[in-house]
C-alpha cells in the first residue's frame, strides 16, 4: 500500500507490528500485548490524522492509488453486471464505464469514470479521463435506463474530461453539456456518488441527478487545486492554499447544499477496509433508489430542476 | 472626453501596410506627436484613444472603431463587443429595455487567492460599470419581441458564476413568459474558480434555463464570440437550437496551453476557431459581425414561421458600405 507523506508514522508502526507478527510465527514468546499496544497507538494516531485532514491532505486521498475504484465498486456490489460499449458513433471509451447490473436486487444503469490500478489498466482507461464518445456512451446509456424504466447509478471519479486535440475536434464541450442535458431530462432516479474525485465538467456531466453522496474523504471542485494555483497564485506550489480556498471537501459541499449526504469511511480512508465500504455504499444506494422509485418521473424531473435553479441562489443579496 | 475635431490623420497614418513593421517606439516618438501637432486644441492624446488590432496591428482609433462595432476597418478582425454596443447593434433602431438582474455582491465562499475575490468583483464592476458579466435586455429585432443576454468578457473574463447563472435564468424565464425566442451571446472564459463548486453547478442551472425555452417552443439561439470556453462552451452554449459563430472566434472546452503542456499535442492551424467547429460539426453558420442581426432575423422568422420581417432600421444596417475585407458568408466547404 503506498503511505502518503502524512501517514508515515503510522506506516512506522504498522511495520513494527508486521515484524513483531513474523517474531511470533517463529515460535518466540509473547509478544500479543506488545501488538495490542501498538495497534491502539496506530488507531489513535489514525484517527489522529483523519480526524483533521486538511484540504491538501484530502487530496492526497480522494487520488490514493489504492482507493477503490469504479470498477471495484461494480466488481463488489453490482451483480449480473453486463458491460456493455460504445457511443454507437463513434467509439468506445474506457474511462467511462458502463453497464447493465443490480444493486441489492434492483435492476439498474451502472455508469462512472474507471481510472485503472496499475500502467497497463490505466493507459486503457486513459487515466479516468472521458473524451466525447464517453460522455456520448453515457448519455445512450442514460436513455436506455429511461427506456426501460431503470434507476442510473453514476460513480464519479476523474480529474476531468480529457483536455486533447482530438477530444476537441469531436466536441468535448459539446459532449459535456449534452450529457448533463440528459441527467436533467430523463425520467428515471439519477443516483450519484462521488467515490474520489469529482473533477469538474467531467464529472458533473453524469452527476446531475436527483440524489448526490460523497465518500468522506471525496473532493468535488470546479478546478482541481494545482490548476487554480497556477492561474490565481501562478505558481502550483500553491496547490495546498487554493485546496482550502476551493472549498472542495465532502463536508465543504454538504454545507454549500451542493450534495446531499457523506459515506463515512473506515478509519484510515476507504482503501483500508474496502469491503465496509461497499457494504456502506450498496446500503445507501438501495434506500434511495427505494424513495425515489416511488416517485413519478415527472414529479422526479421537477424536484431535480428544482435544486440544480437554486444552487447558489443563496449567496445573492 | 471629447472627441478631437478634426482627427483625420488616422486615415493617413493607417492605409500604410509597412506600419506594423516598425517598431513600437516609432509609433510614439514619431505619429503621436505628429498627431499631436495637427490636434492642437488638444494638450495630450491619452493612449485610450487608440487601440491596436489584434488581426493586422494597426492603430485603430477607438471611436470609429466603435462606430465600425470593434471590426477592424483594416483588415476585418473582430475585436471584442461590449454588450451595450451588442445590443445596441442587433435590437431595432439600436432600442432596448435593460432587465433588471439581482445585484451580485455576494462571494459565497469568502475567497481570497493574492486577492480578496470581493476586491475584484468591486474593481470590475467600477470598471464596467456593471452588477456582474452579464447583461439581459429585451427588445425588438425585426419588429419581433426578443431576449437577449450578452456577456462581458471585460468583466473578469466573462466568467459565469451565480450571478451569471441568476442572469440566464431570469432571460429565459423572461423568455417564456413573453413567448419570445432568447439569444445568448457568451464570451467568457469559463466557470469562475472564485465560486468554486457553486460556479460548477451554474452548468446545469444554466442548462435548465435553456431547456425550458426549447420546451416552451420557442428558439434558443445561441451566438458564439470570442472566446467561449471551458465551462460555459461545456453547458448552455453548447445546447442551442441553432448555433452561430463570429468569425474566427475561440471556442472549445479545454484551453490551448492546457492541451500544449499536459498532453503535449501540437495545435493544428486555426484549432478552435469558429470556422474549424465549423468544419467539425459544432456550429451551424459562421458570420461577421455585421451579418449577425440580419442572420438571427433570417432564422428567427423561419423558426417560428412568420411572415419576413422588415429589416432595416438597425444600427447595423447602417454600417458604412461593405467592408473591405472578411465581410462576406462563409461558402459551403468542399472537401
Ligand atoms: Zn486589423
Amino acid at each position: 500500500m503506498q503511505v502518503l507523506e502524512f501517514e508515515k508514522p503510522v506506516a512506522e508502526m504498522e511495520a513494527k507490528i508486521e515484524e513483531l507478527r513474523h517474531l511470533s510465527d517463529d515460535g518466540q514468546v509473547n509478544i500479543v500485548d506488545e501488538v495490542a499496544r501498538l495497534q491502539t497507538k496506530v488507531e489513535k494516531q489514525l484517527r489522529g490524522i483523519y480526524g483533521r485532514l486538511t484540504p491538501a491532505q484530502k487530496v492526497q486521498v480522494a487520488r490514493h492509488p489504492d482507493r477503490p475504484h469504479c470498477l471495484d465498486y461494480v466488481g463488489a456490489m453490482v451483480t449480473d453486471f453486463t458491460s456493455l460499449a460504445g457511443d454507437r458513433a463513434f467509439a468506445e471509451d474506457q474511462a467511462m464505464i458502463g453497464g447493465l447490473g443490480r444493486i441489492a436486487g434492483q435492476a439498474c444503469v451502472v455508469i462512472g469514470q474507471e481510472r485503472g490500478h496499475d500502467t497497463e489498466s490505466r493507459v486503457r482507461h486513459n487515466f479516468g479521463m472521458a473524451k466525447p464518445e464517453g460522455y456520448r456512451k453515457a448519455q445512450r446509456l442514460m436513455h436506455l435506463a429511461e427506456h426501460f424504466k431503470l434507476p442510473i447509478v453514476t460513480f464519479v471519479d476523474t480529474a476531468g474530461a480529457f483536455p486533447g486535440v482530438e477530444a476537441e475536434a469531436r466536441g468535448q464541450a459539446e459532449a459535456i453539456a449534452r450529457s448533463i442535458e440528459v441527467c436533467l431530462s430523463v425520467e428515471v432516479p439519477l443516483i450519484t456518488v462521488v467515490i474520489g474525485e469529482g473533477g469538474s465538467g467531467g464529472a458533473i456531466a453524469i452527476a446531475a441527478g436527483d440524489y448526490v453522496m460523497m465518500m468522506e474523504h471525496s473532493i468535488y471542485s470546479v478546478i482541481s487545486p494545482e490548476g487554480c494555483a497556477s492561474i490565481l497564485w501562478r505558481s502550483r506550489d500553491q496547490a495546498g492554499e487554493a485546496a482550502a480556498a476551493l472549498r472542495l471537501t465532502a463536508q465543504d459541499l454538504l454545507q454549500l447544499g451542493v450534495i446531499d449526504q457523506i459515506i463515512p469511511e473506515p478509519l484510515g480512508g476507504a482503501h483500508r477496509q474496502p469491503q465496509a465500504v461497499y457494504d456502506a455504499v450498496s446500503k445507501a444506494i438501495a434506500h434511495e433508489m427505494g424513495v425515489l422509485m416511488s416517485l413519478d418521473g415527472k414529479v422526479l424531473l421537477e424536484r431535480r430542476h428544482a435544486k440544480f435553479l437554486a444552487m447558489g441562489q443563496k449567496g445573492l443579496s | 472626453m471629447p472627441p478631437p475635431p478634426t482627427l483625420c490623420a488616422e486615415h493617413l497614418l493607417f492605409v500604410n501596410p509597412n506600419l506594423s513593421i516598425l517598431p513600437m517606439n516609432w509609433l510614439t516618438n514619431f505619429v503621436r506627436p505628429k498627431i499631436r501637432a495637427l490636434v492642437s486644441a488638444q494638450k495630450e492624446i491619452p493612449d485610450n484613444l487608440w487601440e491596436k488590432c489584434p488581426g493586422c496591428n494597426a492603430m485603430l482609433f477607438k471611436r470609429e472603431l466603435e462606430e465600425q462595432f470593434n471590426v477592424c476597418r483594416h483588415c476585418g478582425a473582430h475585436l471584442r463587443l461590449p454588450p451595450a454596443k451588442r445590443l445596441e447593434m442587433l435590437f431595432d433602431d439600436g432600442a432596448y429595455d435593460l432587465i433588471a438582474l439581482p445585484k451580485a455582491t455576494h462571494d459565497p465562499l469568502k475567497f481570497r487567492d493574492q486577492k480578496r475575490y470581493s476586491e475584484r468583483l468591486k474593481e470590475a464592476q467600477s470598471k464596467t460599470g456593471q452588477n456582474d458579466a452579464i447583461m439581459v435586455a429585451e427588445g425588438l429585432m425585426g419588429g419581433k419581441a426578443v431576449i437577449i443576454a450578452a456577456f462581458n468578457f471585460a468583466f473578469m473574463g466573462g466568467s459565469m458564476g451565480i450571478a451569471v447563472g441568476e442572469g440566464l435564468v431570469i432571460a429565459a424565464q423572461r423568455a417564456v413568459a413573453a413567448r419570445a425566442p432568447l439569444i445568448v451571446i457568451p464570451a467568457s472564459g469559463g466557470a469562475r474558480m472564485q465560486e468554486g463548486i457553486l460556479s460548477l453547478m451554474q452548468m446545469p442551472r444554466s442548462i435548465i434555463a435553456a431547456k425550458s425555452v426549447k420546451d416552451a417552443g420557442l428558439p434558443y439561439i445561441v451566438v458564439f464570440t470570442d472566446p467561449t470556453t471551458g465551462g460555459v462552451t461545456a453547458s448552455f452554449a453548447m445546447t442551442g437550437d441553432i448555433h452561430i459563430a463570429e468569425k474566427n472566434a475561440q471556442i472549445g472546452f479545454a484551453g490551448a496551453r492546457v492541451i500544449e503542456s499536459t498532453i503535449r499535442e501540437t495545435l493544428p492551424p486555426g484549432f478552435q476557431r469558429s470556422e474549424y467547429l465549423l468544419d467539425h460539426g459544432m456550429v451551424d453558420i459562421v458570420v461577421t459581425r455585421h451579418e449577425l442581426r440580419e442572420t438571427l432575423i433570417r432564422i428567427l422568422g423561419l423558426l417560428t414561421g412568420k411572415a419576413p420581417a422588415n429589416k432595416n432600421k438597425s444600427a447595423a444596417a447602417s454600417l458604412a458600405g461593405p467592408f473591405p475585407h472578411g465581410a462576406r458568408t462563409l461558402p459551403l466547404r468542399r472537401k
